[in-house]
């Protein structure tokens, strides 16, 4: 089955345009990455520049993991919304009576939830990786560019955010409110990053080969999450309520 | 049942010639369809036609299955029975996408994005439809619903009566072979009723099949060529005069400036009067041809020196028609 990138397109464009007038998401995407960029930094500025390197990596890991909350956590609570808020508003019949496959809807979806993420996600990264690099003390800041943080900060960001999505598009699509699709997605969105924790704090031993295989892994899951996604989207429960 | 008329054009233009008859005689032809939900019976064993080009009328009370038989045509359901053909294509799962791709629904609800404007709904929709010439389309859909000077505005600050025409332009902006407009006018006041009901005849004039789902039942006798009867199964079926023909005798109200001496003695001497009763300003006589009736009735109580204020064929409404037949269903519910 081939995906109509113009319909993808569609649903996108239109939920952009949507997020721009729409007071909660522009919260969200404003309040949600501040607070996970002054933890962090509050983290690595304060650390004792001599301090064992334990626990400085300990530290290191924990402001890198305020980081991974972002992609983790903002794209959760936008995807929770995408189908149960469409349908409580009354605006997902007239979509779904367009040619749209469901597919599609879902792909257009994830996109437009994705895609403000990554940019603000990589954006606040950066910032936390020029700030360490010029404030810091440099035996911190070379314990954050040491090692592979800084490929599994790459790395994960994209992929918790598609897990976090699909997850977030799957409960909206089988939810019946809103504010409960969001609260089980904020929950939901968590168990990746647990590993992730568990790389950056060493307890998990991190090496390069471990995060490229676990990032392989997540990869898989979120490349096969529209289909999972879409085979429980099914149009006839979202109109009428109906189990079936 | 009225002969199909053919279609030619619609709001967007003629339409590719020869689209009626590649697509077949019918529009809509639904044979035995059926629907349920667990235990409850949404509709069954619905059968009809509708030509080309016809404004067909869905009436019934509220939970006889009309939008649930539009949402099973429209593909958003699946039947539990019967079969369909829907702009000339089989309904079916796998062609969902092909018929939703003809077809247009406006639903009860407008279902706008309120926080954009009217331009960026209607360019999300012309998307989803893979519409070439987008901007093109979208000011002839608004212009014929005369809301193209509104196109910058957010829906949000639209009446209701301004939602329900963009969501009208909408559901024009594909050239549906079929469009299903589910209660257009609940809710909106008078003022906006109008209004939609001069759109709904404009498209009737461009020859756009419309499926119309109501309960009100003057809009259904001012729009439709044909209704149909929904209380769960289809009760009748036919044009509204002919609804009236088959389910109330033909009478002649009659009125006298003061009551006849013998009412049976100036009646009885009418031949084409078959019966009479006293109603409460007059006379409801019984008839055959109520044309040919009236004369002589005129005659006759000329004769008897009374003095006529009006002599008129009865006049059911398809208000009548719909309460004789819901009265029935809940007679026989209850019997």
């Amino acid at each position: 089955m081939s995906l109509s990138w113009i319909r993808v397109r569609a649903i996108a464009v239109k939920e952009l345009r949507d997020y721009r007038h729409n007071r909660f998401v522009i919260l969200t995407m404003a309040l949600l990455p501040l607070l996970f960029i002054v933890a962090p930094m509050l983290q690595l500025f304060t650390a004792p520049a001599v301090a064992a390197s334990s626990k400085l990596d300990a530290r290191v890991g924990i402001s890198l993991l305020y980081l991974l909350l972002i992609p983790a956590i903002v794209p959760s609570t936008l995807s929770a919304y995408s189908v149960v808020g469409e349908r409580e508003q009354g605006t997902l019949e007239p979509v779904l009576i367009t040619p749209i496959r469901r597919e599609e809807f879902l792909v257009g979806k994830a996109f437009a939830v994705a895609a403000p993420t990554l940019t603000i996600a990589y954006a606040i990264f950066g910032i936390f990786l020029a700030a360490t690099k010029l404030f810091a003390n440099p035996v911190i800041a070379s314990a954050v560019f040491a090692g592979s943080h800084v490929l599994v900060q790459l790395l994960f960001t994209p992929l918790l955010a598609g897990w976090s999505i699909w997850v977030g598009i799957a409960i909206s699509a089988r939810s019946s409110d809103v504010r409960v699709a969001q609260q089980l997605s904020v929950f939901a969105s968590l168990p990746p990053l647990g590993i992730v924790a568990l790389m950056q704090f060493n307890v998990i031993t991190s090496s390069t080969g471990l995060a490229l295989a676990l990032a392989a892994a997540l990869l898989i899951v979120d490349g096969l999450g529209w289909r999972a996604v879409a085979a429980i989207f099914d149009r006839e429960r979202l109109i009428t309520g109906a189990r079936t | 049942m009225g002969a199909p008329m053919t279609s030619s054009q619609n709001v967007n233009g003629p339409r590719a010639s020869g689209l009626s008859g590649s697509l077949g005689e019918f529009a809509l032809r639904v044979e035995h369809l059926g629907k349920r939900f667990g235990d409850r019976v949404a509709f069954d064993d619905v059968s009809f036609e509708v030509g080309y080009g016809e404004v067909f009328g869905f009436l019934g009370p509220n939970g006889a299955g009309k939008t649930t038989t539009v949402r099973t045509l429209g593909t958003l359901i699946a039947p539990n029975s019967g079969s369909a053909t829907v702009a000339g294509i089989a309904l079916s799962a796998g062609n969902g996408p092909a018929i939703r791709a003809r077809i247009s629904i406006m639903p009860e609800s407008p279902g706008l994005y309120l926080r954009l404007t009217v331009m960026e709904n209607l360019e999300c929709f012309a998307g989803l439809y893979e519409l070439d010439d987008v901007h093109g389309r979208i000011e002839r859909a608004l212009r014929a619903v005369n809301v193209l000077d509104r196109a910058g505005d957010p829906c949000g600050s639209l009446s209701k009566g301004l939602r329900q025409r963009v969501a009208l332009a909408r559901a024009l902006l594909n050239d549906p072979a079929v469009l299903f407009l589910d209660e257009p006018t609940s809710g909106l006041d008078p003022v906006a009723t109008r209004e939609v009901h001069e759109l709904i005849a404009s498209l009737r004039e461009r020859g756009v099949t419309i499926f119309i789902t109501t309960h009100r039942l003057e809009e259904a006798e001012r729009l439709c060529d044909r209704v149909a009867i929904l209380n769960t199964t289809l009760r009748l079926i036919g044009r509204p005069d002919e609804l009236r023909a088959k389910l109330f005798t033909r009478s002649l109200d009659v009125r006298t400036r003061t009551p006849l001496d013998d009412p049976t003695a100036v009646f009885g001497a009418v031949p084409d009067v078959e019966g009479w009763e006293q109603a409460r300003s007059g006379y409801t006589l019984t008839v055959s041809d109520p044309d040919v009736a009236a004369p002589a009735v005129a005659r006759a109580l000329v004769g008897a020196g009374s003095d006529i204020l009006s002599i008129a064929e009865s006049r059911h409404s398809l208000e009548d028609v719909y309460l004789e037949l819901i009265d029935e269903d809940v007679e026989a519910k209850t019997r």
